[in-house]
């Protein structure tokens, strides 16, 4: 008989989408059938592209977060996903740089600030009708005045730019971490923003 | 006040703004216009306005305010340690009269350089050891010796009055009270180095030097003082970077005012292209003493590789504010303590406390009350992280907070970047920001990492002088003072 | 005709190099086939020394100095990449990319941008220094082209280009410190100014998106860097480039 092979435990993985467009997570789809050696790589604990658990977990290895933070309810998931998560990644641009979702930050030093002036841009100034501020505490999470990039708020492992970054980039950034190695991220294959 | 034989009434900027006008309107009526005389700076400025009473068996009196009603101690170490070199007649000399001027030795120096080969002035200022006085301390002998030495027969003197760092008001002082001092050290120089131009750069901030240089230079030469060499005086426009020579070379030229890389080197290449000798004003202003008493007399002032004397503008918390006239190598002690008085008691009569000395501006540092011993020299204060600077010294008491000096400096360096390289232009920004979590205490320890970091990749990347030293206040700070850094991050404490 | 100039030898991170006497640190850097990232040189155009990315270490020399501008000297030992420069540049970096507002995701320039390019280079995979968002505006009254001065780094190559090699000298620089600016003319809209000869050689010069033609849209811009150093050649050495 053969001894059993003893497994080594899955590395608990988790993806996270802040303010951002979702382009980070539909690149991380399109890694394909790269996915399917992932899934046998690591167990998927959290995301929104590929599980359906709603309070993010404790104990995760590795974290890739898109998106800026933007809001209330960004910046208390960011906090939790820090507390709970050995390696955090800022994954893209919005992650990296606060990108697009940054750009209220132009008004952050007129009346009102930006998160006023981006509110009466949005729902008043381009509605055709019904114009009105949302209002649904609880529901509706509060806009920060000023939106940040992860590592404004927490600290952040490693950052992956891009917007999106390529599935390439992401598998050859995945697949050194998941080799126990620093990923190498040069030149602009894997470094370049935008 | 009756004895009085004649009257010399401070007729500069700072005792104009205490009311020199009304003490002098008193004067006058008093005693008639013929015995009140104005004058340039009588050094006291904290108790201006000034008026000095000249008594005929040469006993000398002085008063501040308005009605002259506070009788000053004229043996008061802070006027009898002065060595007056640069200001040897100032506030006795009408700076608007050139007739006073000659009567008092203005322009001697220079009929006497003319007689000499440029080669021999030269020498006797490389004799004297004088070195720049604008900040950097560089030989001045040996930039009238490269500049002398240039090929072509059209070269360009120009003189630095670009006096800017906040807390200097030495070049004010030799602008405002004696003008024709300025022009004869700059014509001896046109003399050594073989200039037939001449560019006096003045801030628009000092309107009434502007004035008196203005009167100066056109009695001069309708004396024929400067013959063969065509004064012009050039306006500022608010800029602090155009106190840097490149800068200020642009300005002249009518382009925008900001640095260029060098070399060139302004000796070899200045103002239209033409070989350049520019100096501040304290250093023209040394020339004709040093021509007049030979360089060895002037050598024999101070220290070993800081020659001579220097003014400096005392100011902060101290009770004699004012403007001062040492030899090299005085001590910070003597400077503050025995002529400035110390910081004045506090409102409840607790003794008032030195905490520091900041020398030099935004490019200077500041000395803790522990090294007050130190001479002054320039060696002396580089070796402590701060400069010589132009001639700025503000005393700091206890209440002021490290941090909070150190983000007034780097604002200010902020205002007054030109833009035009990105470590000065954006790296200053930064470091402001910085500075403000410090005093603000909501610092974390990367804060403190990076507020180091960003200061040495400013100090060491800038184009220009102001970037290259915009980081010292804080740095100099972070040296002596690290521990209210450290109390400043979040959470370390009261 | 042409006199070959004497030639002078200097080091290279430990190689030597070989070059004519007058020729600047950067040239010398390229001819040995090394490399220092750089963003307000351009052949062709005065050089600056503004950037601050070209500095290098010369042994023996107390400051560092930009290579664009410092002449090669016989002797030279030059250090292009020590771990002090590495780490100031990659902070210059962040500075750049704090202090505008790059958004490289809708930019003209995506893709062909020197400021992306030096990004890589350094290894810049984020900004440690916060964004400063800027309060900046697009100027779009030109006919043909646009200024978007969110993405301006204040290289001046627009500015020489049109003085030293077109000759209108329509851009300048106003304002002072972080408010700096490129500005069309006496600070007036781009279209208003009547020295503008409309021949986009600003544009060809703009390392990042903020000059661009009208009808490039995102990742569309084709930057013309060589431009500057053929129509200089054209002139002082009448050789053409289409010959």
């Amino acid at each position: 008989m053969t001894t059993p092979q003893v497994q080594p435990p899955k590395l608990r993985f988790a993806t996270v989408w802040l303010a951002g467009c979702s382009g980070c997570h539909m690149s991380f789809l399109d890694l394909d059938e790269w996915l399917f050696e992932l899934a046998a790589a690591v167990e998927i604990v959290y995301s929104p592209v590929a599980s359906d658990i709603k309070v993010f977990p404790e104990g995760v290895d590795l974290c890739l977060v898109e998106g800026a933070v933007a809001n209330a309810d960004n910046l208390a998931l960011a906090l939790q996903l820090r507390a709970r998560s050995k390696l955090v990644v800022s994954f893209g641009d919005c992650a990296v740089s606060a990108n697009v979702p940054g750009l209220r930050n132009l008004w952050a030093g007129v009346a009102g600030g930006s998160r006023q002036s981006v509110l009466e841009r949005g729902y008043v100034e381009l509605a055709d009708r019904g114009a009105q501020h949302p209002h649904a505490p609880g529901i509706v999470p509060e806009l920060l005045e000023r939106v940040l990039p992860l590592h404004e708020v927490i600290a952040v492992d490693y950052f992956l730019p891009g917007c999106p970054p390529s599935a390439e980039r992401i598998r050859e950034f995945l697949e050194d971490l998941l080799r126990g190695e620093r990923p190498q991220q040069q030149g602009a294959e894997q470094l370049r923003f935008g | 006040m009756k004895a009085a034989i004649s009257w010399r009434c401070c007729d500069a900027t700072s005792c104009r703004a205490a009311g020199a006008a009304a003490l002098r309107h008193s004067l006058v009526a008093q005693h008639g216009a013929e015995r009140v005389k104005s004058v340039g700076c009588l050094r006291l400025c904290g108790q201006g306005p000034l008026a000095a009473a000249d008594h005929e068996d040469g006993r000398v009196e002085l008063f501040g305010g308005v009605a002259a009603e506070r009788q000053l101690d004229p043996q008061h170490p802070f006027f009898t340690l002065q060595r007056s070199v640069v200001l040897e007649r100032c506030g006795l000399v009408d700076p608007g009269c050139l007739e006073d001027a000659l009567a008092q030795g203005a322009y001697a120096a220079l009929a006497v350089c003319r007689q000499l080969a440029p080669k021999a002035v030269v020498e006797e200022l490389e004799r004297s050891g004088l070195r720049g006085r604008g900040g950097a301390g560089y030989p001045t002998g040996r930039k009238w010796q490269l500049v002398a030495a240039q090929p072509g027969s059209s070269k360009v003197v120009v003189c630095n009055a670009d006096e800017g760092d906040p807390g200097a008001f030495m070049d004010r002082a030799v602008l405002e009270g004696d003008p024709h001092r300025l022009l004869e050290g700059m014509a001896i120089a046109a003399h050594a180095v073989g200039a037939n131009e001449g560019y006096i750069y003045v801030r628009a901030e000092y309107p009434l030097a502007i004035e008196r240089l203005r009167g100066a230079i056109a009695a001069a030469e309708a004396r024929g003082l400067l013959a063969g060499f065509a004064m012009q005086l050039r306006i500022g426009a608010g800029a602090y970077v155009c106190g840097e020579e490149t800068a200020l070379l642009h300005s002249i030229e009518g382009g925008r005012g900001t640095p260029r890389p060098r070399p060139p080197y302004p000796a070899v290449s200045g103002l239209w292209g033409l070989p350049t000798l520019i100096n501040n004003v304290e250093t023209f202003a040394a020339v004709p003493a040093i021509l007049r008493q030979g360089g060895a007399w002037y050598g024999a002032m101070g220290t070993a590789t800081s020659k001579g004397t220097k003014v400096f503008a005392l100011s902060g918390a101290i009770t004699h504010t004012g403007l001062i006239e040492v030899e090299m190598g005085t001590s910070l002690r003597t400077i503050v303590e025995t002529m400035g008085g110390g910081v004045p008691a506090n409102p409840n009569g607790s003794l008032g406390v030195v905490k520091a000395v900041q020398t030099g501006g935004p490019s200077g540092g500041c000395v803790p009350a522990a090294l007050l011993d130190t001479p002054v020299d320039y060696e002396g204060l580089q070796a402590l992280g701060s400069i010589m600077g132009s001639g700025g010294m503000v005393v700091i008491d206890e209440s002021l907070a490290m941090p909070e000096l150190a983000r007034y400096f780097m604002g200010f360096c902020v205002a007054e970047s030109c833009g035009k390289c990105l470590p000065c232009r954006a790296g200053t920004v930064q470091l402001e920001q910085l500075l403000d979590r410090f005093v603000e205490r909501r610092a974390t320890g990367a804060d403190l990492v990076q507020l180091e970091q960003l200061c040495g990749m400013v100090k060491a990347t800038s184009l220009c002088g102001l970037g290259q030293s915009a980081p010292n206040p804080v740095l100099s700070t972070l040296r002596f003072f690290r521990a209210e850094y450290e109390a400043a991050i979040a959470g370390a404490g009261p | 005709m042409t006199q070959a100039s004497p030639s002078i030898t200097l080091q290279i991170n430990g190689q030597p190099c070989t070059v004519a006497a007058d020729a600047t640190l950067l040239q010398a850097i390229r001819s040995a086939g090394l490399q220092v990232p750089t963003l307000c040189h351009l052949d062709g155009l005065t050089p600056v020394g503004a950037c601050r990315l070209c500095l290098v270490d010369l042994e023996g020399h107390p400051k560092l100095e930009p290579a664009c501008v410092t002449t090669a000297a016989e002797g030279m030992v030059v250090h292009t990449h020590t771990p002090e420069l590495e780490s100031y540049r990659r902070m210059a970096v962040e500075l750049f990319f704090a202090e505008g507002n790059h958004v490289c995701a809708f930019c003209v320039a995506n893709g062909a941008c020197e400021l992306q390019d030096v990004a890589v280079e350094v290894g810049m995979d984020h900004s440690r220094f916060p964004y400063q968002y800027p309060k900046r505006h697009v100027d779009a009254s030109h006919a043909l082209f646009g200024l978007d001065h969110h993405r301006c780094i204040l290289c001046t190559r627009c500015v020489r280009m049109c003085d030293e090699i077109e000759g209108a000298h329509v851009w300048d620089v106003g304002y002072r410190g972080s408010a700096c600016s490129i500005i069309a003319g006496l600070d007036q809209p781009w279209g208003e100014v009547e020295a503008c000869t409309s021949c986009g050689k600003c544009v060809d010069a703009c390392p990042t998106g903020a000059l661009f033609r009208k009808q490039d849209a995102t990742a569309e811009k084709q930057p013309h860097p060589e431009r500057a150093q053929q129509l200089a050649e054209a002139r002082t050495d009448r050789r053409w480039h289409n010959q």
